[in-house]
């Protein structure tokens, strides 16, 4: 039987040869690779040497002061599954809730994984740092803080997964009892592709992996370190209630006619206009609804410092109250509120595309 | 001095817990567990918007997703005396059935399963023999000798890899692991179907709630309207989407994870007679039939169970100054009072005072403070929460279905009832549960179809809304069955805003350290009982114990405030 504890790691080309596929059909595989990629058949030994000397890539998962809502959202992508992700793409070799170990096998998994991997694994991190005590969060009694930069250091590329991770999320909510901070307070020297949502939408977590690891590359960032494929837009400018928006008609409550009609949530405090995210485009749980098309007002979870942004149910830029009055009194009055509405957010979105420019990685090392 | 085992990361739960064990020998002779992570969550809450407490109560965890959601919005209804819709209620017992049901399943896959199931030898069954023993199990289609040969080479390939990931340096080839090759390679295929099924019956609460993990909720009823002639509202297509998804949930629960459950359990009877602890059991009571006023519509009765007297099931008040209380004695905490006096929720107060070595440190001081979770007891008191109080409190009040499958169970592993007080018990009744709650969903969403039917679609009551409705101060307590045990949030309200807040849950009640008296908790107690360790350096037998617990931390810790001076503790007379 294979010794697990002391395995030595084989290569693709040692896997295929001990399942009987020779060295002449694996050959032939990289011609025909070769071929579809328009690559020349000078490159065939090279592609060959590349393909048998691969191994999945090293993940190392660390978890601070988070609730495992990442994790969980994780292990509900459609594509790529988790399944798949830890079978054939990746050696997912430290992870709190998945792993099999604990204790000091654990620990002696993300040391070994660091050992064998240094410079090459990609780390991945979710829930912020407290910076007020470092007793406030420890993993086999070692502060958040320490064991993030002893893990930082090897690491080809960090992705910080979730609110918390990426701006500091809840637990740096006002007052912030334990000093807590997001990823990019503390690691200066690399660059940090920020994830946000509470939780991130389940594969927009595993597109980003997919990315880096189809890829090789970091793709491009906005100017708060989010990938743009998937923060790019506004749910606002992709919501399908945003036509009732624009003329005006907004559900007053969770239960009234518009409500049911799927009129705009704007009233009801809907963050959609200023929250980037890819709800309203790619939806959660595999396409299912999203939370406006469940009725309930986006509450801006990918943004930073959401929590402190003034309440739920508000309603963004105009007092509630006066907007309210308006629209319930008359429907000239709901359309006229709307217009205004209407203006006040072509002013906002224009300040955020502006702010919303092309950052890349460069600019994240400066 | 005796040997002093730390195991720290426990995985395979949430959250962070580290476990200190003291050995006399092999044995166990007294156990230490600590919660190591705090944020403050209770802290944040106050002077906020009571109508958005439960979106931040709902990050206590995302695991348990949603149940602290629920929780929070039924403490601030509780105080408003805010009713809500009866198709609230039933959408409501919906989402948080299907989270009993999604979460146990999961429990057991992947995060249980690995403490009884060889991976590792799962490589050496037979394909033929794994499909025979599946057969003989359940008329799940997945059972061919062709499926199990293509699981068996997918595991094979991996293994071979060499890299092992998240199967790296775990205790395989253990002795303890019992299972024959054939129930392993039959388990691990089901951890990978659970893995798939689990993504699939999550759409409920997306349908429901916009998106899982962290649903959408709302005080006074549900975010969702109801309107069949709607291309937006619950309609026919959404409701059919539902109906789909209880199907499978229930599918699944009678065809794998309960057959699973009680085969897994008889090659491990031994597990039958250790890892009760205290002996104690509560239930808060839930999932409400005609509103949360009226508690003898409740499917999970309320109550207390002293010392296994299931005769006797004592009245629980949640608002009774004397009956819970916490203590802060072994906790990085201070009360204002001496950290010796408990207090009762509506009066806490927590002051962190961190207090324990500093890190990187290799011991904790368990005679001082020692974990970041507080000890919550019932009139003194040390209670067990979760599946095993639930199915006794259902037993014991004579609920039939509960009856029938704990007969069924005890019978088919010719086990007597005193072996439900175990880690085995535990873990049983965590599926017979489970199997509960999927025959219970069926129920619930006929209901609404009657309703509906009935032309009774409303979802939402907009009459207390506006906070000017309000009184000037109102407290309340919201509580609930969540699937690790029974969770409460305590509120005041003055002003409009939230003057305190706390939440009691069941991993602070199960995972907590001991108390001024010195009681230990559910975990510390159930480890003392009766635990020999075959290898110090490799202690299985821990895990098992404390995962038939299902552990979620980050729900079990308490809020802080860095330097105690600006809480500001409301005295309720």
């Amino acid at each position: 039987m294979t010794d697990l504890r002391n395995g030595k790691d084989k290569t693709l080309g040692e896997i295929l040869r001990s399942q009987g596929i020779s060295r002449r059909s694996f050959l032939k595989f990289c011609a025909a690779t070769a071929s579809m990629m328009s690559i020349s058949p000078a490159l065939i030994p090279k592609i060959a040497h590349a393909l048998e000397n691969a191994r999945r890539p090293s993940v190392i998962w660390l978890s601070f002061q988070e609730c495992t809502g990442c994790t969980e959202s994780l292990t509900r992508a459609h594509t790529t599954t988790i399944e798949s992700l830890i079978f054939d793409s990746i050696s997912l070799d430290y992870h709190h809730t998945l792993q099999a170990a604990s204790g000091h096998a654990a620990e002696a998994a993300r040391e070994a994984a660091m050992r064998e991997n240094d410079g090459k694994y990609l780390l991945v991190v979710d829930g912020s740092i407290p910076l007020g005590n470092p007793g406030y969060s420890t993993i086999a009694g070692i502060s958040n803080y320490d064991m993030l930069m002893e893990t930082a250091k090897g690491a080809a590329a960090i992705i910080a997964v979730g609110t918390c991770a990426t701006y500091g999320g809840l637990p740096h909510a006002n007052p912030n009892p334990t000093g807590a901070v997001s990823l990019n307070e503390v690691i200066k020297d690399k660059p940090v592709i920020n994830v946000p949502g509470c939780p991130p939408i389940p594969v927009v977590i595993t597109g980003v992996l997919a990315h880096y690891l189809t890829f090789g590359s970091i793709p491009d960032l906005d100017h708060l370190g989010r990938p743009r494929a998937f923060y790019g837009n506004s749910i606002h400018d992709r919501c399908y209630r945003r036509p009732y928006y624009d003329k005006g008609l907004f559900a007053e409550t969770f239960d009234d006619e518009g409500a049911k009609k799927g009129w705009c949530l704007y009233k009801l405090g809907c963050k959609g206009p200023t929250t980037y995210n890819a709800c309203a485009t790619t939806k959660w749980n595999d396409g299912t609804s999203f939370p406006i098309e469940a009725g309930h007002p986006c509450l801006g979870c990918s943004e930073p410092d959401f929590w402190d942004g003034g309440g739920f149910y508000k309603a963004l830029s105009m007092p509630t109250e006066n907007i309210s009055k308006t629209a319930v009194y008359t429907a000239t009055g709901a359309l006229a509120a709307g217009v205004a509405l209407g203006t006040m957010n072509q002013n906002k979105k224009n300040k955020a595309h502006d702010s919303h420019s092309k950052t890349t990685v460069s600019d994240l090392e400066k | 001095m005796s040997e002093r085992i730390v195991i720290d990361p426990i995985t395979r739960i949430e959250g962070h817990l580290r476990i200190e064990v003291k050995m006399d020998d092999n044995k166990i002779a007294s156990a230490y567990s600590s919660g190591t992570m705090v944020r403050g969550i209770e802290n944040i809450l106050k002077g906020r918007d009571p109508r958005d407490a439960w979106a931040f109560a709902q990050r206590i965890c995302g695991v348990c997703t949603l149940v602290h959601g629920l929780a929070s919005i039924r403490s601030v209804e509780n105080a408003l005396n805010y009713s809500v819709p009866e198709n609230a209620d039933l959408i409501r017992n919906l989402m948080s059935g299907a989270q009993f049901i999604h979460d146990h399943v999961m429990h057991f896959y992947h995060l249980h399963a690995l403490d009884w199931v060889d991976v590792i030898s799962a490589l050496s069954a037979n394909p033929k023999a794994t499909s025979e023993l599946a057969q003989s199990l359940s008329n799940y289609p997945k059972s061919s000798p062709g499926y199990f040969s293509d699981m068996q080479k997918k595991l094979k390939g991996f293994v071979d890899s060499g890299q092992l990931g998240i199967f790296a340096k775990a205790y395989w080839g253990h002795p303890a692991y019992k299972l024959p090759p054939e129930a392993n390679l039959m388990a691990v295929s089901h951890y990978l179907e659970a893995l798939s099924w689990q993504r699939d019956v999550a759409r409920l609460h997306t349908i429901f709630g916009g998106k899982s993990p962290h649903p959408n909720f709302v005080v006074g009823g549900v975010p969702c309207p109801i309107d069949l002639n709607s291309d937006s509202a619950l309609n026919m297509k959404k409701l059919s989407q539902v109906q789909d998804i209880i199907n499978q949930m229930s599918r699944f629960v009678e065809q794998v994870y309960l057959p699973d459950t009680l085969a897994i359990a008889s090659f491990y009877k031994d597990w039958g007679n250790r890892g009760e602890g205290l002996g104690n059991f509560l239930t808060y009571g839930d999932f409400p039939s005609s509103g949360m006023e009226n508690i003898s519509g409740f499917m999970i009765p309320p109550g207390a169970i002293l010392n296994r007297d299931l005769n006797t099931i004592h009245d629980v008040d949640m608002n009774a100054a004397d009956e819970i209380k916490e203590y802060v004695s072994h906790s990085w905490y201070d009360y204002e009072n001496g950290k010796d006096a408990g207090l009762h929720p509506y009066d806490g107060e927590t002051n962190l005072n961190y207090t324990g070595p500093k890190p990187p440190y290799k011991h904790l001081d368990v005679e001082q403070s020692y974990s970041w979770l507080k000890s919550p007891r019932w009139k003194g008191h040390a209670m067990e929460v979760g599946p095993l109080a639930r199915v006794l409190m259902l037993y014991a009040t004579g609920h039939a279905q509960t009856k029938e499958l704990v007969n069924m169970t005890l019978n088919k592993l010719d086990l007597p009832i005193d072996a439900l007080f175990s880690t085995l018990g535990r873990t049983a009744a965590r599926a017979l549960e489970t199997q509960i709650f999927a025959d219970a969903m069926q129920g619930w969403f006929n209901d609404l179809i009657s309703n509906i039917k009935a032309g009774k679609t409303k979802t939402f009551n907009e009459k207390l809304w506006e906070p000017s409705s309000w009184p000037k101060q109102a407290q309340g307590v919201g509580f609930m069955e969540a699937p690790r045990g029974g969770l409460a949030h305590w509120i005041i309200i003055e002003d409009e805003i939230i003057k305190n807040y706390q939440a009691v849950v069941p991993s602070t009640w199960n995972a907590g350290p001991r108390d001024a008296e010195g009681q230990p908790g559910a975990y510390e107690a159930a480890l003392a009982d009766n635990h020999t360790l075959h290898d110090p350096k490799q202690p299985v037998e821990i895990l098992r114990t404390i995962h038939s617990f299902d552990p979620c931390l980050a729900c079990a810790v308490h809020l802080t405030d860095p330097d105690g001076n600006e809480l500001i503790n409301v005295k309720i007379k």
